[in-house]
């Protein structure tokens, strides 16, 4: 469904907008407003994060975000439901995001099967590379829920044609090392990093990490398919509220 | 055959992709010298010279007579170089750093001792060198920043989650994610993710070649029973490695029993009913986790094993009932260390106690004719604040607050 979807609206768009919110940050009220305003704001799919105690692969933006949504007592259970509330409200494909524990936890089958009861179309888990993946796809395939596999920078051309025949909806390019949220240099160098990735896959391409103004969603254009945009918006929502962030996606296309 | 990096069911490589090149390398690496015969030499020459090793096996008279059983023997990592074990598995990282051209080292730290066994290898070494703690172990372990400071690491107190030693991991994970082309992450204990826990073994394998021998020497057999204490796991599977073939030695883990196993203000992961498998840091392996998954505040009146994760290895033994394990609570180990001073002279360190509790709960029940070996993985100077203040030192408690006057004036 995923790549349909992209393929569809990228031919009226041209570059898609992809959001992320961590349900129950800063409350699942307001996640759940929030949601609203990207929506209306014309944001294209969105994330939401079930949030983990140990998010090795988020900076502290987001990082922070989990542990407060955790702290303020959020349940996974709580998460399905507020994914089966805003994919019944609103009509942008939704993805999970969250880490390889919560899913195991729950039991791989039950997971993928209550994901895809809620609508979700697709699951972004950093930590669970392919090789350790073989029941968590064949649960996510059996559900019809696209696992979404990372390339990275670092990742060599063997490896990339490796993950390429694992990915399912499309591929999440992370454009440089490191975590979540910190500054990103659109350069030539990213250029040739999505050209191999564009090389090894039919799927559509998005990228995220420090995707933060409307110069970087220019720079992508005809060169990914899907702008990430997390960290950037978190911050405006921990400064400004929710109405900024709807704004703040108007402005980046 | 277990699939390359598991150990049963346990272990893996649970890592973002940005990770996987990097561990590839380091898997390689490590290949390497294991295959060359000349880096063991190599370590086990600088361990020897810039270390104590071998360290001594040490016959507990006292300590034996006092509970009437077995003979007790102490094995002394106390007296490595830093004062722990941990300095073993430094020494290994550092030499393979070289190998791989890298400039900079990371680590996480508890209770600091890892931490400044890695400031003092990168000092030695040449290494820039940069530690993560968390907030609340930099703030009960002061005496172990200052060291690392001193010999020129950077010391980055952790504030995110509950501030302790997982938290300190996620940070030198993220770390390592971005800096990877000039940075060695020497992970301080057996878990993480491939080939970390086979890793930090074969460094720490060295404490088990030599007790094995040891006691062949001093006791004239095997002994009964071989207590570690069990954080991650390094110490133990360091001292285990020598009798693991030897299935009429009983291995005995000891973890962290904090106020008590009926309690959750633990750390035991596989000697309490709280542990379930779960994948975190980059591993399979039990953790204290609630049902969705989220980890677990955890307790120990040492920092070392106040971690909600265990090696792997360890878990498959577990699972395997090769090693049987066991809990000591904060009181039983106060009063082991105080028992182990008056009657040996020898502090040991907290998490080390955890062991010699174990061994001391059992010991009356067993026979004169029985040996047992307890690993006295690290001594216990660096815990001076908290064993006097767990013992109620009114003494130290003056002097405390007439040097705060001073440094107050």
């Amino acid at each position: 469904m995923l790549e349909d979807y992209i393929r569809q609206k990228v031919k009226e768009k041209e570059i898609l907008l992809m959001a992320h919110v961590v349900v129950g940050y800063p409350s699942i009220e307001e996640s759940f407003d929030l949601v609203q305003t990207l929506v209306e704001a014309g944001v294209d799919l969105m994330e939401l994060q079930i949030p983990f105690s140990e998010p090795i692969a988020d900076g502290p933006v987001i990082l922070q975000a989990n542990q407060a949504a955790l702290a303020g007592g959020v349940r996974v259970d709580e998460c399905f439901g507020f994914a089966q509330k805003v994919t019944g409200a609103f009509d942008i494909p939704f993805l999970f995001m969250t880490y390889y524990n919560v899913v195991f936890k729950r039991g791989e089958e039950r997971f993928f099967t209550e994901a895809r009861d809620a609508g979700i179309h697709g699951a972004i888990v950093p930590d669970i590379p392919p090789e350790e993946g073989e029941s968590y796809m064949a649960a996510a395939a059996a559900n019809n829920v696209d696992p979404i596999f990372i390339f990275s920078p670092t990742s060599s051309p063997q490896r990339i044609n490796y993950l390429a025949r694992f990915g399912r909806g499309f591929f999440y390019c992370v454009a440089r090392k490191g975590v979540t949220g910190a500054k990103t240099d659109f350069s030539a160098e990213l250029d040739e990093f999505l050209s191999r990735c564009r090389k090894a896959t039919d799927l559509p391409l998005a990228l995220g990490f420090g995707v933060s103004s409307r110069k970087d969603v220019e720079f992508l254009r005809g060169k990914a398919e899907v702008a990430v945009v997390g960290s950037q918006a978190l911050r405006l929502l921990n400064s400004n509220g929710i109405e900024p962030v709807g704004d703040f996606f108007r402005s980046l296309r | 055959m277990d699939k390359p990096g598991y150990y049963g069911t346990f272990g893996g490589a649970f890592v973002p992709e940005t990770l996987n090149a990097t561990l590839e390398q380091l898997k390689v690496a490590f290949e390497q010298v294991k295959e060359d015969t000349s880096f063991w030499a190599a370590y086990q020459g600088l361990l020897s010279t810039y270390s104590c090793r071998p360290t001594p096996l040490t016959y507990a008279e006292n300590l034996s007579r006092h509970f009437g059983g077995p003979r007790i023997y102490l094995k002394r990592e106390d007296l490595n170089h830093t004062g722990a074990h941990k300095l073993n598995n430094v020494i290994g990282q550092g030499l393979l750093v070289d190998r791989m051209g890298k400039k900079r080292v990371i680590a996480e730290t508890g209770a600091g001792q890892h931490g400044v066994a890695t400031a003092t290898m990168a000092a030695r070494f040449g290494y820039s060198c940069t530690i993560y703690m968390g907030e609340v172990d930099v703030a009960r372990q002061r005496p172990n920043v200052f060291w690392m400071e001193q010999m020129g690491a950077t010391v980055v107190p952790v504030r995110d989650g509950a501030r302790i030693l997982k938290d300190a991991i996620n940070e030198a994970l993220r770390d390592w994610t971005t800096n990877m082309d000039t940075t060695h992450y020497v992970l301080g204990t057996a878990c993480g993710p491939h080939p970390y826990p086979e890793m930090v073994s074969y460094f720490q394998s060295i404490v088990g070649s030599e007790v094995s021998d040891q006691i062949l020497e001093q006791a004239g057999r095997l002994p009964t029973r071989v207590y570690a204490c069990v954080g991650g796991g390094s110490n133990a599977l360091g001292i285990f490695s020598g009798f693991l073939e030897s299935p009429e030695v009983e291995l005995v883990g000891v973890e962290a029993g904090g106020v008590g196993l009926e309690t959750l203000k633990h750390a035991s992961r596989l000697a309490s009913a709280h542990g379930s498998v779960g994948v975190a840091q980059g591993y399979k392996t039990y953790f204290l986790q609630d049902d969705d998954g989220q980890m677990l505040e955890t307790h120990s009146v040492a920092a070392g094993l106040d971690y909600i994760g265990v090696s792997p290895i360890l878990s498959d033994y577990h699972e395997k009932g090769r090693i049987r394990f066991t809990a000591s609570t904060d009181k039983e180990v106060l009063e082991a260390t105080r028992l182990t001073m008056k009657k040996e002279g020898i502090i040991s360190a907290l998490e080390s106690a955890h062991a010699l509790a174990g061994a001391f709960r059992e010991a009356p029940d067993m026979t004169a004719d029985e040996v047992i070996i307890v690993n006295l993985s690290g001594r216990g100077d660096k815990d001076i604040f908290t064993i006097a203040d767990a013992l109620g030192d009114t003494a130290w408690k003056s002097f405390i607050i007439a040097k705060a006057e001073e440094y107050r004036a």
